[in-house]
């Protein structure tokens, strides 16, 4: 094992017992909002993912309470936040810093999964196309949270001010940096 | 149909494969290709067998072929392979290496470990003197009615793989040694006690493949049975029939009684199962999902 | 002369990361069945393919196109308009492995270069020179199966550019003559450009052990903090006779980084890295890596250590078949 290997932080457990009773209306909203902001600025992102464009996928940061359910349906994408558990075609778990890191291009999909930081369940193919659509799109998630505004903005960026600084997580596109 | 054999695909003792050759030229066969396909280090152990049992099926009305290698590496291989052509009989080319040492105007047959997926490439061995084509086993009924449409203007005859495990993998590297702890050039001939190659299970038990040397090969004899009659409307002009340890002539026997209509074909696949402790059949790759699948009771 | 390093794309995105990350040369494909990495998500449509060719000639790379799966019978015209496609992009070359296929590219693009894929299996000198003579290719791609001495071999009884992998997944099997894939799942690298599609496999982690599935067969079983494998067939676990375990090849990947020199020795022109279904990150990171150790060595200097494990399948990588005692 290489001496440089970066570890993926886990979200601290103080924190993510913030989120325990925090309301997830206004967070499913607010990434729908986001989604479909996503889905103007990257149209390739939904062509990529093809046959898999109304799969419903579960995103499981497993160091916070809650789940996160993405629906692309075909470029008009719905995203909630569930607590606890729930059903979907494909799942796709790991510590939060993991999944952003991934979104980021700061990790590769493939190496998280061989390490075991990655946990894919389900429909493998349509993980598969939505790690490699995402990939493409070169998301910038603190970028584009800043620039978006609207009744649905100030939780978001409230939230990612929160985790910011406090928690190593990957927020915004790294430059290509030594990241390894 | 006409039935042809493939080459032995396994290593076996040399009387055995003589005998192999003997009781073939009894056997209601139109054609064998014998000749080693596998690895170039077995042949020493048969090849001053190759001639008599050449004469022998020549002598039985058979035509003969010989095949080439598979995969064609060292220069000890290339040199094997050129010197095919020396032999008098036809070959059968199962690595395109062979066409490099084709002498001029001369007719060969294509095997089944040759890549022939589509009518331009079936075009271009055709030009080359191509006259006979085994196509390659995972091709579909519906790949195979095209392919055999557009040989027939060609004047080149279509052999779909009819019977027997299927070669599914040539490697570098040989698994019988890797499973002994030798390596490939210290092999000790790991694969000779598995005359049928050696059966690989799945972690669950499940018999899933076949080992034979550095071939892999299905667990399961693929049986086109259920094929017959449409593989006989597309215009396939052969069944290829590989060879097995055991009771082989008689499977030639019952292949034969199945094409003259003699037998349906669950009746035949009850038969050769019977040959065979345990045996399993597929034909997915004719018409199933998959190339395991089987398409009979 | 600088060896050229050939890397892998699946997107857009990764062919511009390879491109920024110093890749001489970028080898991609069309997001269909013409190509051997033709999984969900991934590759080019003919908008991307002509924007990642003058993006990469922009930077002063080239940009490789594989058509390397065997056209299907009834449907060429969807390969040959790959073809075409790929030479109308302005791509430095195809990768071809069909003889049909490299015969229509040579009657109609005589002038777009033609290299001859891994997928055709190419390997010995009179082989290789058959395909230059019938096809006019200019490189081929060495299978997996050879040592360094016999690319040694290959190299002195040709004219032909070799281009061998050093980088990435590892094909046990010669590739283009392996049907294992198709036989579990009906889909295969010659036929669909796949081998143990995703689409087949099935994962389930239960008390901390992973189960992999492919077309039903259970393939791996891993425990709590053991690398977790892709359950692809030849790197899967079975038993044969008393043994059980990775009885064709263990879940590595092909590191032959320290083998650079002896390569270049060998007369190789090109060295590849597989991973086109890999992301933009690894493929930056890959290339920085070797494109270092080609500078490396062309200085004169010692090769850097390296530092990619982690990228690699199982963690653990092998030299393969450039050692004979791989065999």
């Amino acid at each position: 094992m290489p001496q440089d290997m970066p570890l993926i932080p886990i979200f601290p457990p103080v924190l993510a017992r913030i989120f325990a009773p925090l309301p997830l209306l206004p967070l499913s909203l607010s990434l729908t909002a986001y989604s479909k902001r996503v889905a103007n600025k990257h149209p390739g992102l939904f062509r990529r993912l093809g046959e898999h464009d109304h799969a419903r996928y579960i995103l499981d940061p497993t160091d916070l309470p809650f789940v996160i359910c993405l629906e692309p349906k075909g470029g008009t994408p719905r995203v909630f936040a569930i607590r606890g558990s729930a059903e979907g075609d494909a799942r796709i778990a790991g510590p939060l810093a993991a999944l952003l890191g991934l979104v980021h291009g700061a990790f590769d999909g493939d190496a998280l999964f061989f390490s075991r930081d990655l946990v894919i369940e389900g429909d493998t193919a349509a993980a598969l196309a939505l790690r490699n659509a995402v990939d493409d799109a070169e998301l910038d998630i603190s970028e584009e949270i800043a620039a978006m505004s609207g009744p649905f903005a100030q939780p978001l960026q409230r939230l990612f001010a929160f985790i910011q600084g406090r928690s190593g997580v990957f927020l915004s596109r790294p430059e290509e940096a030594t990241l390894w | 149909m006409e039935l042809t054999v493939g080459p032995n695909q396994f290593f076996w003792k040399s009387d055995q494969w003589a005998a192999l050759y003997n009781d073939l030229a009894d056997a209601p066969v139109d054609r064998v290709v014998l000749g080693e396909v596998v690895c170039s280090k077995r042949l020493p152990f048969y090849q001053d067998r190759i001639p008599e049992a050449i004469s022998t099926l020549l002598a039985a009305g058979k035509q003969v072929s010989l095949t080439s290698l598979a995969l064609v590496t060292l220069k000890r291989e290339r040199k094997l392979t050129e010197q095919l052509f020396e032999m008098g009989v036809g070959i059968e080319v199962n690595d395109l290496t062979a066409l490099a040492y084709l002498p001029q105007d001369t007719a060969f047959s294509v095997g089944p470990l040759v890549n022939v997926y589509n009518e331009s490439t079936l075009k271009w061995l055709a030009a080359h003197g191509a006259t006979r084509i085994c196509l390659p086993p995972e091709l579909p009924l519906k790949s195979i009615q095209v392919l055999a449409a557009a040989a027939k203007d060609l004047d080149v005859a279509i052999e779909v793989w009819g019977y027997g495990r299927i070669p599914l993998a040539m490697s570098g590297r040989c698994y019988h040694a890797r499973l002994h702890n030798r390596t490939k050039d210290n092999c000790q001939f790991a694969c000779d006690q598995d005359p049928d190659g050696l059966e690989v299970h799945t972690l669950e038990d499940q018999p899933f493949l076949a080992m034979n040397g550095v071939q892999t090969l299905s667990d399961s004899y693929a049986c086109a049975t259920h094929q017959v009659k449409a593989l006989t409307t597309a215009g396939v002009s052969a069944l290829r029939l590989s060879p097995q340890s055991e009771d082989f002539t008689r499977l030639c026997h019952l292949f034969h009684q199945r094409m003259g209509g003699a037998l349906d074909a669950d009746t035949f696949a009850a038969n050769a199962r019977d040959l065979g402790t345990g045996m399993r059949l597929s034909d997915g790759f004719l018409s199933g999902a998959r190339g395991a699948d089987w398409s009979g009771s | 002369m600088v060896m050229e390093i050939v890397c892998p794309a699946g997107t857009p995105a990764a062919l511009r990361a390879a491109v920024r990350a110093g890749a001489h040369t970028i080898y991609c494909g069309f997001a269909d069945e013409t190509n051997a990495r033709n999984f969900p998500g991934l590759n080019f449509d003919r908008t991307e393919m002509r924007e990642g060719v003058a993006f990469a000639h922009g930077h002063g790379s080239k940009v490789l196109v594989a058509i390397n799966t065997y056209p299907r019978a009834g449907s060429e015209h969807i390969w040959h308009s790959a073809v075409s496609d790929a030479a109308s992009a302005g791509a430095d070359a195809v990768i071809l492995a069909d003889p049909g296929l490299l015969d229509y590219a040579a009657r109609h693009h005589p002038q777009l270069r033609r290299h001859l894929s891994v997928q055709a299996a190419a390997a010995n000198a009179d082989v290789i020179n058959f395909y230059a003579q019938s096809f006019g290719v200019k490189r081929v791609v060495l299978p997996r199966v050879l040592s360094v001495a016999e690319i040694v071999a290959i190299n002195a009884q040709t004219e032909v550019e070799t281009e061998v992998f050093v980088f990435g997944g590892l094909c046990v099997m010669a590739e283009g003559r392996c049907s294992l894939s198709s036989y579990a799942t009906g889909r295969s690298p010659n036929m669909n450009g796949v081998c143990s599609p995703a689409s087949h496999v099935e994962y389930h982690e239960s008390n901390g052990t992973l189960d992999a599935r492919l077309g039903g067969y259970a393939i791996h079983r891993v425990g709590k903090d053991e690398p977790a494998p892709y359950p692809t067939l030849c790197k899967g676990c079975f038993s044969a006779g008393e043994k059980s375990g990775h009885l064709f090849e263990d879940p590595v990947s092909l590191n032959a980084e320290q083998l650079i020199p002896q390569l270049q020795k060998a007369g190789v022109t090109a060295l590849k890295i597989e991973g086109r279904q890999r992301s933009r990150s690894y493929v930056a990171q890959v290339v920085r890596n070797f494109r270092a150790a080609v500078d490396a060595l062309d200085a004169g200097l010692p090769m850097p250590q390296g530092m990619l494990a982690r990228l690699s399948e199982g963690q653990a990588v092998t030299t393969g078949a450039y050692k004979k005692t791989w065999r």
